[in-house]
């Protein structure tokens, strides 16, 4: 707003932030124009030239793979922004969107890329873009469920008085969207997408090079750089593409999420005083900078500007009651729909699969489930204890914090090649030391849940503590653990589903020829992936699914639930 | 000064239908008129349907039946001419103070240049000038409740609707926002023509509002109309301002004659489906300790005592209905008088307290009777709450039967009539080991 800086023009011609800046977008847009012109290209083009393991390849394949996770990101956004509103909006289509985004949530993400790379690139006969397609889906899979999740259940919490202020100040249902709805969601979506980071990371690395079949595809990032690496064996060129991933990581950081999460930091509704503002240097030259205001003040316009264009049709606040033969008709059709999904898959799957085979699977899924929940009991005696120490200890949480969200962020499956050296130079049992790659990349997430947990209890609970002398066993298991409880939970659903997902990459792995492999749902899949065995992969991500969804109702949701309600401290 | 109203309700009613099918009556029979030149004030207890009201007024809901005109115009939907100000002020916090007053404007489309100049003519007026670029979070609830004002003014409405807009403020706080809106009022700078006030607060009312509509609950209903004439600006130390207030007090405290309304006051008349109050045998027993000691010495005049415990009606009545409901009190021409079982209890000991309590509890609480009844006559000596849920849910919401429960819960567990596990929600007659 000028009249408040009215001599803004004067103040010399350039900051040190417009340069800054300047370098940065230009620098974006060179990487833009770069990672974007092979899109096109016939995909014979890829074989003429090969990927190759020399270093300097690697800030190309680097940006390349980054590329895709912002692509993947963008359109994570618009899936997000359109699906929660309409499921959030209309009674009806919520009844039946909601559900299907859980299921979605459940399946493995692996599962996606081998079921749907044909599709893909059937979409671009001949090019690279459809196989680019795959793996930007695959990312997208990876975090559009969970950020969609947030949004609704943002959009379902908007204080009631706001909604009230925006209709009568007669906001139109285009503005109130952008003005109130957007805003009220982004803190609990930036959050979201933040955490989904590890997830795409992962399977944007794991999808560049895709194998169903006959189909192979090896995309240039970073991921095909790691597959041929342990293809020819190069540990050297593992370690180059460990070091590149973690720079890519810490500026994606940098550049991207906490800019974001300080940004919008503003939009909080609770307006508690004396809690810290996230901070970013990113952030603050962004704001100080006059060609990204210039930026910002034009979107600022376009949503104006629309905002106008998009007139308000007059409609009290509360919706007409639903009528109910048009209930009825919906509920009928989604049973129908149910009903001949359910008879196909079953035709399907029957017709194809001996009773030996489904038996077989279910076998395997309860070693995999076996091997889940021990790893996170061994995670969580682990890092329970660390996590509640960092936690009473404020200098020691603000280190070990972030250090423990970027180590979530990082794509675990990198380091799977070094464990399988391990295994096999000394020759070690598979089914037990390939287990632990499973959670190498989701144990973060119980400890730094565990961590803001621990620093969460309030000052005056531990000074009564102290004050009555509870000390030893009798303080872990009245004090601390209970004032964890809530988040442990929370981080260890997170770490569960992520270790399901991570079974199908870590239960087969392998170092040059030598294939080293755990029995297990994960490895089944994986199996059936290589031979391009249609009927065994859905079958198999149909039981992971199923297993998934059913430990998630059974177990950790009523864990979850009660763990708030009773150890929940407000 | 015009002779067309500027607001008509008649007959105005509504339902809000239950999730198992049936309705909840919250408005009756609300007739009200506003006038050019009015503050009108909508005085009663939470759940008496004065803010119901007021949203209907403001076209976000619909009346189940009866009329509501603006400027004789049927409202259908939020009118043009009507602004509203919000209790918790409602602002929109990633908007600066600007972005927050200008956006009544943006939504009518208004050229960029006079959304500017009247968004800042509104900050000048409501005092918040030199805080335009400042967020929400900023401000202290004072200023942001100047921002909400700010922001409802802009849109030069003729009508103002305020939602108990000061009774999220300190007092300090609250009773400069009203001066001050008293005297941009008097001197007839803001662009409004009448305002409805929605309060709880007795004394507000009387200081602002040239006419006061004190409400009655279940259902929710015009009481009694009280017109203001003292002049303004009106002093709260004034004989005729206290007398007014007391008048009030009255009004409200006065048990309605029998055969006025088809449905009952909260307690006359108890049966085991009357809703119950969830008051803590605390507040209970302070009000009690209160009323004996001097200089109330057993009887005490509610306006005195509210402003002595500093409580306002929304706490103060509740508790002294509660109290009336055990026979601990009466309630009678704006006074609480302490029965003898009463002035007993505020003099006793800790155990001699639970025994009077246990006493009343069983006597005059059907419900409570009722549980120690069934736990009495089984052999297990322990029932599920929700045995009881079920039974309450024949007479009321569901929502109500949980509160109800709830209470009976702490005043079973104060006099140790009952024991009850929430773990398992299970009542039983033992007592913890």
């Amino acid at each position: 707003m000028d009249r408040f800086a009215p001599y803004v023009f004067l103040r010399g011609l350039a900051s040190r932030w417009d340069v800054l800046a300047f370098i940065v977008v230009i620098g974006l847009i060179v990487f833009l124009g770069e990672t974007s012109r092979g899109l096109f290209a016939p995909l014979s083009q890829l074989n003429l030239t090969p990927l190759s393991l020399d270093p300097i390849h690697l800030p190309e394949y680097a940006a390349r793979t980054t590329f895709r996770m912002l692509a993947g990101l963008f359109l994570s956004l618009v899936f997000t922004l359109t699906y929660a509103t309409w499921a959030a909006k209309s009674e009806r289509a919520g009844k039946l969107l909601v559900p299907i985004l859980d299921i979605l949530q459940s399946v493995p993400i692996l599962g996606f890329i081998s079921v749907t790379v044909v599709f893909f690139m059937s979409l671009a006969p001949g090019r690279v873009l459809g196989a680019e397609f795959a793996a930007i889906f695959a990312i997208f899979t990876s975090q559009a469920w969970n950020m969609a999740f947030s949004f609704y259940q943002s959009l379902r919490t908007i204080p009631l008085e706001l909604m009230e202020a925006a209709e009568s100040f007669r906001l139109s249902p285009w503005m109130r969207f952008w003005q109130l709805e957007v805003p009220f969601g982004m803190p609990a979506l930036i959050w979201n997408m933040m955490m989904s980071m590890s997830g795409g990371w992962f399977f944007v690395v794991a999808s560049e090079s895709i194998s169903v079949g006959h189909t192979t595809v090896t995309l240039p990032g970073v991921g095909s750089y790691i597959a041929l690496a342990i293809e020819q064996k190069n540990l050297h060129a593992i370690g180059w593409a460990i070091a590149t991933m973690l720079i890519v990581i810490l500026l994606y950081d940098q550049l991207l999420f906490r800019p974001l999460v300080a940004w919008v930091d503003r939009f909080r509704v609770e307006q508690e005083p004396g809690v810290r503002v996230p901070d970013s240097w990113a952030l603050t030259m962004m704001r100080r900078s006059r060609l990204i205001q210039g930026a910002t003040v034009a979107f600022h316009a376009a949503v104006m500007f629309t905002s106008r264009a998009v007139k308000r049709t007059d409609k009290p606040i509360e919706a007409a009651a639903p009528k109910r033969s048009l209930d009825l008709l919906w509920v009928s059709l989604i049973v129908a729909a149910v009903v001949l999904g359910l008879w196909h898959i079953v035709w399907v799957l029957i017709k194809n699969t001996p009773l030996q085979e489904a038996l077989n699977v279910c076998g395997l899924a309860a070693l995999t489930m076996l091997r889940v929940f021990i790893l996170i009991a061994l995670a969580s005696l682990v890092w329970v204890p660390i996590g509640v120490w960092v936690g009473m200890r404020p200098r020691a949480a603000q280190i070990v914090q972030p250090v423990a969200q970027f180590m979530a962020a990082f794509p675990a499956n990198l380091l799977f090649p070094i464990a399988v050296y391990g295994i096999v130079v000394w020759k070690l049992n598979p089914d037990i030391f390939l287990s632990p790659l499973m959670i190498l990349g989701t144990q973060w997430y119980i400890l730094f849940n565990v961590i803001a947990g621990a620093s969460a209890i309030p000052a005056e609970m531990r000074y009564a503590a102290a004050n009555f002398r509870v000390s030893g066993w009798l303080w872990w298991r009245k004090v601390a653990l209970p004032a964890v409880l809530p988040f442990y939970v929370t981080g260890a659903i997170t770490a569960s589903g992520g270790s399901w997902n991570a079974a199908i990459v870590a239960e087969l792995a392998s170092w040059g020829d030598t294939q080293v492999r755990a029995r297990g749902l994960g490895s089944y899949i994986a199996d059936a992936t290589i031979a391009g065995d249609f009927h065994r992969i859905v079958l198999g991500i149909g039981t992971m699914s199923l297993f998934v969804v059913i430990i998630n109702r059974l177990f950790w949701r009523p864990l979850y639930y009660y763990a708030e309600r009773k150890y929940r401290l407000t | 000064m015009n002779n067309s109203p500027l607001l008509q309700c008649n007959d105005v009613r509504k339902v809000f239908p239950k999730p198992d099918g049936a309705e909840l009556l919250v408005l009756e029979g609300m007739n009200l008129e506003l006038r050019e030149g009015q503050i009108v004030g909508l005085l009663g207890r939470s759940g008496s349907g004065k803010s119901t009201l007021l949203r209907l007024i403001a076209g976000l809901s619909e009346p189940s039946a009866g009329h509501l005109r603006y400027l004789g115009k049927p409202i259908s939907g939020p009118a043009p001419g009507i602004a509203m100000v919000f209790q918790s002020f409602a602002l929109f916090p990633w908007l600066t103070v600007f972005e927050n007053v200008a956006l009544g404007l943006e939504a009518q489309r208004m050229p960029r240049a006079d959304i500017r100049k009247r968004s800042l003519a509104a900050i000048d007026l409501i005092g918040l000038d030199g805080f335009e670029s400042a967020y929400p979070r900023e401000l202290s609830g004072g200023m942001r409740q100047r921002v909400g004002f700010a922001r409802a003014l802009v849109v030069h409405p003729n009508i103002l609707l305020m939602d108990e807009p000061f009774s999220a403020l300190d007092v300090l706080t609250a009773e400069t926002l009203r001066t001050d809106f008293l005297d941009l009022w008097a001197e007839g700078r803001m662009p409004i023509k009448g305002v409805i006030l929605v309060t709880h607060n007795i004394e507000e009312a009387v200081l602002m509002c040239d006419r006061i509509l004190v409400f009655g609950s279940n259902p929710g209903r015009i009481l009694s109309e009280i017109k203001v004439s003292l002049p303004q600006p009106r002093n709260r130390l004034d004989p005729s301002f206290r007398e007014l207030v007391e008048r009030i007090y009255v009004e409200m405290t006065t048990r309605p004659q029998s055969g006025t309304s088809a449905r009952q006051e909260r307690f006359p008349g108890l049966g085991i489906g009357s809703q119950l109050p969830h008051i803590s045998s605390n507040l209970l027993a302070g009000l009690m300790e209160a009323v004996a000691a001097a200089p109330f010495n057993g009887k005490a005049d509610l306006p005195e005592i509210a402003s002595d415990l500093q409580m306002e009606i929304d706490e103060l009545f509740p508790v002294a209905e509660t109290l009336q409901l055990l026979r601990f009190a009466e309630l009678e021409g704006g006074d609480l008088k302490l029965t003898e079982d009463g002035l007993a209890f505020a003099h006793a000991a800790l155990d001699e307290r639970k025994r009077i309590f246990l006493r009343h509890l069983l006597t005059y609480v059907p419900l409570a009777a009722h549980i120690r009844r069934v736990l009495d006559e089984r052999a297990s000596h322990s029932a599920r709450k929700s045995r009881f849920i079920d039974e309450l849910e024949d007479f009321m919401s569901e929502e109500a039967a949980e509160q109800s429960l709830r209470a009976i819960v702490s005043w079973g567990r104060y006099a140790e009539a009952f024991a009850y596990d929430d773990e398992n929600a299970m009542f039983s007659l033992e007592n913890p080991t």
